[in-house]
């Protein structure tokens, strides 16, 4: 007993010398994602980075959780109930089902979303520019025109343009719409090799040679994962492969017209920092990094059979010889 | 453990135990070990929020749903009868069939129904709003799905089907059609597993072709974590082990979830649940049961004849 005291009274004076760590307010985040995958942690990583810069440093006056959902949606149910229940300043969903489950679990509470494709779509928000309830976030909408537009002048006969997606990925089957529509307008055909997982993709690869004169990838989940898979395809076929995210042109695709997901990442956590600072949602309208950085792999241009001109190679932010 | 994810997991955990009712009816009573259902669950949502979107009523919405998928499972049971195609295949032919029919259906891999009135709302509207309204309306069907599944399996027709699961040749000799049973089962399985999904759609607003991954490890988890619990001496029992092992299932999951116990983080939920069954059919085992098979060939331990007697 006596022992138990002097101990409660050590604690007590420990305490009160000890240097106050605890910040008299920190905040919390809850960043809850689909699954792990290297565009949606680079996303994750750039939200922490950013909340860092605008001064929420984690582990002095900010609290991060962090949950995966491992592909399951029940489990991103119990996240977001989860979330529900530790009250976090605001609750971040990377990717279209874990924003969608956040806006169901949350109540009123703020939620900001990230590496949505079609928000409005997703029945997340009804207007982008001044959002209506209490969610906004970042959107990896990119007109395809410009990378259309870029296959036009590294592949001059260009006439048909292959596409590799999952149809179980709503976010993909948006882009390959938009793919669609930007082909029509430049009078290129499009062909679709739709590949419903990940070991369907060499396959869905090889059907496009001879029907497409280059391939261009969206940012699908199963696609992406599995891309030095097409890009061999491609080599050997002479068939050029594009993509709209920077990081597969380190992995072997010939140029990608994107931007990277860790940027998307700062974008969402300067949002998430303006609700900590107390700016009201309405005031945070969706944003669509629409930077796209051109980035090019010299080698795999010419493994493809693809001259690239001087004034593109010019043109690019990152070249990778 | 917050309040909000004890609430959450008892919701989850209440709609899970369709699905493993709809697990106990295949497996365990029809001997069938049907993977249909990882397809069923995502039709029964497709179908329903198709449905609503179109401004069809939610209630009417959900029984299309579940007709879907007692088609779905008909269909299985189609391919194993008529056409002799192995139990297991057949399921999964139908699963990877439905993932397209999915799509077809919605017309888009993701279909929100936020804004629209769904069994959930008509409830809420009914009782009042509160953090228990979806976990009522789930207790009331799941509970409703046991005693109508307890009552059919001691009609006439439903010792039929337990005896055909039972022992198909002494079956047939008493000239029950097994074929017909197997058609029966799989279909009110599926229906069951397509409620399942017809309701998470709604209760979490929106219905994806992803939903389905995992729903017969799930299932299986819940089933068994029930037998672990209750055992399955009678019909009653096992059927209430499914609703309590699916709930006891998701208590597991929100426990996992809930920051710093001892370590464990998300990433390692699949093995804490191959841990938890794993550990339920080693207790279960304990009990003395005699005459335990492999899982894919467990039978009730009580013979239809034993319920015949019973019933006479």
């Amino acid at each position: 007993m006596k022992t138990a005291v002097l101990a409660t009274a050590a604690m007590a004076a420990l305490a009160g010398f000890a240097a106050p760590v605890v910040a008299q307010d920190t905040k919390t985040v809850a960043i809850t994602y689909i699954v792990e995958h290297p565009a949606l942690d680079a996303v994750r990583e750039g939200i922490v980075e950013s909340l860092a810069e605008k001064g929420y440093t984690e582990g002095e006056n900010l609290k991060v959780v962090a949950r995966s959902a491992q592909g399951n949606m029940t489990t991103q149910t119990q996240i977001a109930d989860e979330f529900a229940g530790i009250k976090p300043d605001v609750s971040v969903g990377i990717s279209t089902p874990s924003a969608q489950a956040l806006k169901n679990a949350m109540g009123d509470a703020p939620v900001v979303f990230a590496a949505v494709t079609d928000p409005v779509a997703a029945g997340l928000i009804e207007s982008p520019e001044a959002p209506e309830a209490n969610i906004t976030g970042t959107s990896d909408k990119q007109p395809p025109k410009p990378a259309l537009e870029l296959i036009q002048k590294l592949v001059p006969d260009v006439k048909t343009i292959g596409v590799i997606y999952n149809p179980g990925e709503a976010n993909s089957v948006v882009q390959v719409d938009e793919i669609k529509a930007g082909a029509e307008e430049l009078g290129l055909t499009v062909v679709e090799s739709p590949a419903a997982q990940s070991t369907m993709v060499p396959d869905a690869a090889r059907n496009l040679v001879g029907k497409a004169d280059a391939i261009l990838l969206p940012t699908d989940n199963s696609v992406i994962s599995v891309l030095e898979a097409i890009v061999t395809v491609g080599e050997r076929a002479k068939l050029p492969v594009f993509t709209t995210d920077t990081d597969s042109v380190e992995r072997g695709a010939v140029a990608a017209l994107g931007f990277n997901y860790a940027e998307m990442g700062k974008v969402t956590g300067d949002m998430v920092a303006q609700i900590l600072d107390g700016t009201a949602i309405a005031d945070i309208p969706v944003v669509v990094p629409g930077n796209q950085d051109l980035f090019l792999n010299m080698k795999a241009a010419e493994a493809m059979g693809v001259e690239v001109p001087a004034d593109v190679k010019d043109s690019a932010k990152k070249v990778i010889e | 453990m917050t309040l909000f994810a004890l609430a959450g997991a008892f919701e989850t955990g209440l709609l899970f135990a369709l699905v493993a009712l709809s697990i106990f009816m295949s497996f365990r009573v029809l001997d069938f070990p049907d993977l249909t259902v990882d397809g069923s669950f995502p039709l029964g949502a497709a179908v329903s929020a198709a449905a609503i979107v179109h401004g069809i009523d939610p209630f009417i919405a959900t029984v299309f749903g579940m007709l879907a998928g007692a088609i779905a499972g008909f269909v299985t049971g189609l391919l194993n009868v008529r056409f002799g195609i192995m139990n297991l295949l057949a399921g999964i032919l139908s699963m990877v069939a439905l993932f397209s029919i999915n799509l077809r259906i919605m017309g888009r891999p993701n279909l929100p129904v936020y804004g629209h009135d769904t069994v959930f709302s008509r409830f809420e509207s009914l009782v009042g709003a509160g953090l228990w309204s979806n976990t009522i309306l789930l207790l009331i069907i799941a509970i409703g799905a046991k005693l109508i599944i307890d009552w059919f399996l001691k009609t006439e027709l439903g010792l039929g089907l337990r005896a055909s699961g039972e022992n198909p040749a002494m079956a047939e000799a008493q000239g029950i059609r097994n074929g017909a049973m197997t058609l029966l089962g799989m279909a009110i399985a599926n229906a069951l597993c397509a409620l399942a999904g017809s309701l998470f759609a709604q209760m979490q607003g929106v219905a994806d072709v992803t939903m389905g991954v995992g729903t017969i490890v799930t299932g299986l988890a819940a089933l068994i974590i029930g037998e672990a619990i209750l055992g399955r001496r009678t019909v009653f029992l096992a059927t209430l082990g499914c609703v309590i092992g699916a709930v006891v299932y998701r208590l597991f999951i929100a426990f996992a979830l809930s920051a710093g116990f001892i370590g464990i983080k998300p990433q390692d939920l699949n093995l804490i649940t191959a841990i938890v069954v794993a550990v339920a059919v080693v207790l279960s085992q304990s009990r003395g049961k005699k005459g335990r098979k492999s899982l894919f060939n467990f039978k009730l331990v009580r013979g239809a004849q034993q319920a015949d007697e019973e019933q006479s």
